[in-house]
């Protein structure tokens, strides 16, 4: 059986961070072992607030940063442990899409350089092949081939998202990791880049590691779903179960707390109070407990591990308390 | 519309650049909402509605020309209003809620001493001279705008606040001055979704209690849906369509509307593909001659192209397009009819 192409057990990436001239140093586990397996041609969203880890993951699985602690696999081969030429020919398989693509492109650079860039560094494809492969790449996304001589100032955001995208594409990946690629744009920018992912996707076979806060994006486009609250996974499941039956009380008050055309009005109680808390003293036992409605004295002692329950893996101690309850519609 | 509006404005333009070569900003503006009406003012980036509010404040100078024929806000005309009286206007019955709070926020200073400084200007008499009084005013706006442990955060500085906090902070000195009209510019997109849930409760329920207009920019329409009364949805510098929340959401009568609309992933459950509006927002340099949309919009006729639509409809409830359209979604007025335009090859 082929091996799943992406695969994180436990991972984990703590920071030192320095807390003035005479106090040492404090640790932020930015992302404090998550686990995960993403099979070929899949999309997998991650979801979750500011601070909660989603593009800490980010940069571990596309190997920008080696992670702490834990595995992380891609294609069946262990990346900390891997040679350096394994690891080389790793790193076309993942790439990355980033949030911003105003500031993403080097605006000093041609649209056509910047996509034969990857190739160039890779060393494998001649000149004209490679310029063959990026005229192909833009038509594939809807540019045109003038863009070729052109520069990253003289396109639109959904445009420079397009060009990000494409130079993602050049190496040919089979995971793209794409950290919140929707954020910038304006609505009806978001649906057509939105359309091209989903196109790219059925074309090309690829699988997407999503990163996102928009649920409404996540429903549309994922196949599974992991929710971290504070560096840790607390729920994962299929796109279905989680949105038709959300158990973690952080899953139940996101959904709660997105904004939704179908209300005519704001309900007039909020599900959660506060607000997330800062990694560098997260609370003891759940780390949201401070927040959660079903918090018993258990909850601020022992941390919830994650566990199967009702179809998907979750953690929370009273998960099998809180699914007897009618979730919050949404 | 019964009593007299809080707010109106009769024809108000915005633009940047040379008088050769104007960049519209905003374009022939007409808008009111009535005292304690919360009115969601919706577009993309550059759709104007951001300088709409500060052209209301009157925070734009050079390079912006403004003009407006009338701007009516509690009985006074604030075109005709020499600066000094306008200007304070703005903190206290006239106030501003930004995006970014940290931003907002003075670092050098604390919170009581920022909420203060609004207080010296805009507060009671008994304000005004004392110290102590404007203190204990301080902590009572804090607790309005439910911040936790309020005595303690006076003398917190703004890097010790999170974001969803220091919006707060903003909230309650916006309040300081017993605003009639909050304009409030995206208040809560740099907030995450929990706490944007919680500050906009916060902002309905003063709104509600205070009688007090307020005006919800955003590009978000599930936000405005689920706040607003009404809607007015901008695009290019224009209003293209006005109306109450129900009705905009439920029966959108310019192409604009139900674009966006459509192309929200909520709008397209079960389907594999969103319903994109294809093209972009037009630019300084290419503005389409006619109706602005005409370029992008899938009903487009040759009359799109020559004579630009005027913002039309019943009271409330207008329209910037030649061909409304109904109930069904299909467009009005004979469009079936209307000449159809050469598709120019591209």
């Amino acid at each position: 059986m082929k091996p799943p192409l992406l695969v994180a057990h436990d991972l984990a990436r703590h920071y030192r961070v320095s807390r003035g001239l005479l106090r040492g140093h404090a640790t932020v586990r930015a992302l404090d072992g998550v686990s995960f397996a993403l099979e070929e041609g899949r999309t997998l969203a991650v979801v979750g607030e500011s601070g909660c880890g989603k593009s800490t993951l980010a940069r571990a699985v596309t190997m920008i940063e080696p992670p702490t602690s834990g595995l992380l696999q891609v294609d069946g081969i262990d990346v900390a442990h891997a040679s350096t030429p394994a690891r080389r020919r790793l790193r076309p398989l993942v790439q990355m899409v980033f949030q911003n693509p105003y500031a993403s492109l080097n605006p000093r650079k041609r649209i056509g350089v910047l996509l034969e860039e990857p190739l160039v560094i890779q060393g494998r494809d001649g000149a004209r092949e490679r310029r063959t492969r990026a005229l192909d790449m833009m038509a594939r996304v809807g540019l045109r081939a003038e863009h070729y001589g052109r520069y990253p100032h003289m396109f639109s955001g959904g445009q420079r998202q397009r060009i990000a995208i494409a130079r993602a594409l050049m190496p040919r990946p089979r995971l793209v990791v794409a950290d919140e690629p929707l954020s910038a744009l304006d609505v009806s920018i978001q649906a057509q880049v939105l359309n091209l992912m989903l196109d790219l996707k059925d074309e090309l076979g690829i699988a997407y590691l999503f990163i996102s806060h928009n649920l409404d994006v996540v429903r549309h486009i994922a196949d599974d779903v992991l929710v971290m609250y504070l560096g840790r996974a607390v729920e994962h499941g299929s796109r279905d179960a989680i949105f038709a039956r959300p158990i973690h009380p952080y899953t139940r008050a996101l959904l709660a707390a997105t904004p939704s055309l179908r209300r005519a009005r704001r309900r007039t109680a909020t599900t959660v109070r506060g607000e997330p808390p800062s990694p560098l003293s997260p609370p003891s036992g759940c780390a949201f407990h401070q927040r959660c409605p079903f918090a018993i004295a258990r909850c601020t002692l022992e941390r919830p591990a994650m566990r199967p329950v009702a179809g998907v893996t979750v953690a929370c101690h009273r998960a099998e308390e809180i699914l007897a309850e009618p979730a919050a519609p949404h | 519309m019964t009593a007299t509006p809080l707010l109106e404005i009769h024809d108000l333009s915005v633009a940047f650049g040379t008088s050769s070569a104007p960049v519209i900003a905003v374009d022939r503006l007409d808008f009111a909402m009535d005292p304690g009406e919360i009115v969601g003012l919706v577009g993309e980036s550059g759709s104007g509605k951001s300088v709409t509010a500060l052209a209301v404040l009157g925070l734009l100078d050079f390079p912006a020309r403004v003009h407006c024929a009338r701007m009516w806000f509690g009985g006074r005309d604030l075109v005709a209003l020499p600066g000094g009286e306008r200007r304070a206007l703005l903190g206290g019955e006239l106030a501003m809620i930004f995006q970014d709070p940290l931003a907002s926020l003075d670092p050098c200073y604390t919170v009581a001493h920022q909420l203060g400084e609004a207080l010296r200007e805009h507060g009671s008499a008994n304000e005004r001279r004392s110290a102590r009084a404007r203190r204990k005013r301080a902590l009572e706006l804090l607790r309005q705008v439910e911040i936790p442990d309020a005595e303690a955060r006076l003398n917190a500085y703004p890097h010790q606040l999170s974001g969803g906090m220091a919006q707060r902070v903003m909230i309650a000195m916006a309040l300081a001055g017993t605003p009639r009209l909050v304009i409030a510019d995206e208040p809560t997109t740099a907030l995450d979704v929990t706490v944007q849930a919680q500050v906009l409760d916060l902002l309905v329920r003063l709104s509600r209690e205070r009688g007090m207009g307020l005006v919800l920019i955003t590009h978000d329409l599930a936000v405005v849906a689920e706040t607003a009364h009404r809607v007015v949805v901008m695009y290019a510098g224009q209003a293209v369509e006005e109306g109450p929340v129900p009705d905009i959401f439920d029966a959108p009568r310019h192409p604009y509307t139900r674009a966006l609309l459509a192309a929200l992933p909520e709008r397209n459950e079960g389907r594999a593909r969103l319903q994109a509006l294809p093209g972009v927002v037009p630019g300084a340099h290419d503005r389409p001659p006619a109706c602005l949309l005409a370029p992008r919009c899938p009903f487009v006729r040759a009359r799109c192209m020559r004579d630009a639509p005027a913002f039309a409809g019943p009271p409330h409830r207008r329209a910037r397009c030649h061909f409304p359209l109904d109930a069904e979604g299909h467009p009005g007025n004979d469009w079936a009819s209307a000449t159809r335009i050469e598709v120019a090859a591209t």
